[in-house]
């Protein structure tokens, strides 16, 4: 199972960097969605089971992150009449370098730190550290240099996934703290968020937060 | 356990018959049954001891929480049948059940005693407040919710993500790990280093952002400037101090696993920094709504410095809590009172508010002495003790950065509400039809007389509820 898991991480990572250096807001959803799919196949892979936790947790993601949230994000996108670019406020060139300096960081990082026992033999604990960290980075830099309603919720999701990544290590120890975190973090980012990107479309027939400005000092 | 139930469903019992409730002008009565149940939840819950072996359990900083959240909510709901009767042009079903769950919510973190049920209840409240700074319908306060949310969240997560790295800390001490707050204190010793000074970090960082500590304020001006007066007072007296009491209870964690100094280092850099922000933003604010929510930064601030500080501080820190609610109560109540009258909320076109809103006017004018840190009132005490802390550590520089950002902030402050309090009415006021009512004035005024009453003589009940919250968080008083 470890190649496999090992192997998820490393598309993972490669999402990152492809989402730092992507202009379509279409293109973006669907590899966010993408990332959502493969972790979601992570607890089954690392616990070797199907139990009722691994369930909840892959499952929960599995149809939130594969099939909701693209979809409200995809209709947002059709139904508003805006640019279907991102308009970053930091380039895409130097985002993805940014996103790559992260991602040594976090690997640096990841051999600093003790393991646990039954993972410190292998790779995979480091690994979803070292994964775990640059996504969480990934999911910063896109919330802050995104000016789009849009993609802050994407860059939220992408935060949400790093933080799945380093929960997945501790199902068996902690279940209810990452079923219950795991899942009331993506209730948010649906319910809430798609919400108020309602109403903000009908306020101002545009989702881009650079409307968002009149409160400042 | 049955206590806790009570009291965190009761309110949410209570909102789900006021959204049933078909009639906007009578609903908000159920704002006062759903304070005086509480009131009545919390008096039981307080009279007893707690089995601190549950998930749901009062921990002594969570009783004084508890306590401040309901007497405030008390006053708040009061203070709503007169605002919400002012404000009949707007449907006030969401708002009315969003302010009740809110409450709930409240009550629900001063009840948890688990690490991962704590991130819940702190989550739930991001998620009940949310309506209520939208229920002015406009853009601009459709730009503060959706900027409360964006950075709600994001703290949520990285408070999540500390809550698993801490786990992680926890698991390495061997077995299956309780996040129960009491075997993480029992534990503590054992956990490994790095994992949980990374967590303690993200922890503060992600409560702290609920808090508003700075520079993860930012969606406080926003929020407070935007929201209705009294959604102000039980963000800036209730919501934050429940953020406050999680980065108590993990301080503590700390504290037992022998770590106090390194959690202390942070939060005072962290109470320093938000005093300065404040003080600095503070300066020429035109917006007096905006302006208190500096005073929020700065007063959060305070508390992380007293609790950084340790000892002396801790108390201190407890203390300041309950006299910053209450006094925060007061300057937004009346300050949305004004803000009523005059349709504005910007220096330039508010002036006078003595002569044309006598009651809301002074209130304003008291608070703005109280919240200073001037005596006699409560902050004062509380502001000294902690001052008092730093001197007794020799901590000379802390000390001379705190008292320099409260003279900043007092100096910024007076330069906002003196001239709104003062003077005339400009030729250029065109006044609504909004005039002080008992129901805007009492609950305020009520408040600005427990602060005097905590500032001169503290009732001896409270004394010990603080002393035995900061015994118990990791102080000696």
């Amino acid at each position: 199972m470890q190649p496999a898991a090992d192997a998820i991480l490393v598309i993972v990572l490669l999402i990152n960097l492809f989402v730092l250096g992507a202009s379509r807001l279409r293109t973006i959803i669907y590899a966010v969605a993408a990332q959502g799919v493969i972790l979601s196949l992570l607890p089954t892979l690392v616990h070797g089971g199907f139990g009722v936790r691994e369930a909840v947790v892959s499952v929960g993601a599995l149809v939130l992150k594969g099939v909701t949230i693209p979809r409200m994000l995809l209709r947002a996108l059709a139904d508003l009449p805006i640019r279907r670019e991102v308009e970053p406020l930091v380039g895409f060139k130097s985002s993805m370098l940014l996103g790559a300096i992260g991602t040594a960081a976090s690997i640096y990082i990841s051999t600093k730190l003790p393991m646990l026992e039954a993972d410190a033999g292998g790779v995979a604990g480091r690994m979803f550290v070292a994964a775990s960290f640059s996504t969480v980075l990934t999911g910063f830099l896109l919330l802050t240099t995104r000016m789009k309603a849009i993609t802050q919720v994407l860059g939220y999701l992408v935060l949400e996934n790093g933080i799945y990544i380093f929960g997945v290590l501790l199902l068996q120890a902690t279940p209810f703290l990452v079923e219950v975190g795991v899942l009331l973090d993506l209730f948010v980012a649906i319910f809430v968020m798609g919400i108020i990107i309602n109403h903000i479309s009908r306020a101002f027939t545009s989702i881009s937060t650079e409307h968002l400005s009149a409160l400042k000092d | 356990m049955t206590a806790a139930i009570v009291s965190i469903l009761l309110p949410v019992l209570v909102a789900a018959v006021a959204f049933l409730w078909p009639s906007d002008r009578t609903r908000p009565a159920w704002l006062v049954v759903g304070a005086a149940g509480h009131g009545a939840a919390t008096a039981w819950a307080l009279s007893r001891p707690s089995d601190m072996t549950q998930w749901l359990a009062l921990d002594p900083p969570g009783r004084l929480v508890l306590g401040l959240v309901s007497l405030l909510f008390a006053l708040c709901s009061v203070y709503g049948l007169g605002y919400l009767r002012a404000r009949a042009d707007r449907p006030n079903r969401i708002f009315c059940s969003a302010i009740l769950l809110f409450l709930g919510t409240m009550t629900f973190i001063t009840w948890t005693h688990h690490l991962g049920l704590m991130w819940v209840a702190i989550e739930a409240t991001t998620l009940a407040s949310a309506p209520l700074l939208y229920f002015n319908r406009n853009p601009r306060s459709l730009e503060a919710t959706w900027k409360y949310l964006m950075v709600g969240s994001v703290g949520i997560a990285l408070a999540l993500l500390g809550s698993l790295f801490l786990g992680y800390a926890a698991a390495q001490a061997g077995g299956a790990p309780s996040l129960l707050f009491e075997d993480l204190f029992a534990n503590a010793a054992g956990f490994s280093k790095p994992w949980l000074h990374a967590g303690f970090v993200l922890l503060a960082v992600g409560y702290g952002t609920k808090m508003g500590l700075a520079p993860m304020h930012t969606w406080k001006p926003d929020a407070y400037g935007e929201a209705p007066g009294l959604v102000g007072a039980l963000l800036a007296g209730g919501m934050t101090n429940c953020a406050f009491l999680a980065i108590a209870r993990v301080y503590r964690v700390m504290c037992a696993a022998g770590d106090a100094a390194f959690a202390g280092r942070i939060l005072v850099i962290l109470g320093l920094l938000s005093m300065g922000v404040a003080g600095v933003f503070m300066v020429r604010q035109r917006d007096f709504k905006r302006m208190l929510a500096y005073s929020s930064v700065e007063h959060m601030g305070i508390l992380v410095l007293g609790l950084g500080l340790g000892g002396l501080g801790v108390f201190g820190a407890m203390l300041h809590m309950i006299n910053n609610g209450v006094v925060k109560g007061v300057m937004f109540m009346s300050a949305g009172n004004i803000h009523r009258v005059y349709g504005s909320k910007l220096t330039g076109e508010v002036s006078g508010a003595i002569r044309v809103t006598p009651w809301s006017g002074a209130l304003l004018l008291a608070g703005f002495i109280a919240v200073t840190g001037s005596p006699p009132f409560g902050p004062f005490v509380s502001e000294f003790t902690i001052l008092n802390a730093a001197f007794e550590q020799h901590r000379y520089l802390v000390a001379s950065g705190m008292l320099l950002f409260l003279l900043v902030v007092f100096i910024g402050m007076g330069t906002t509400v003196l001239p709104v309090v003062q003077g005339d009415p400009g030729p250029d006021t065109r006044l609504t039809e909004h005039r002080d009512g008992p129901l805007t004035i009492w609950p305020p005024f009520l408040l600005l007389i427990a602060s005097l009453v905590m500032g001169v003589f503290m009732p001896a009940p409270i004394r010990d509820l603080v002393r035995e919250a900061a015994d118990y968080v990791g102080g000696v008083p």
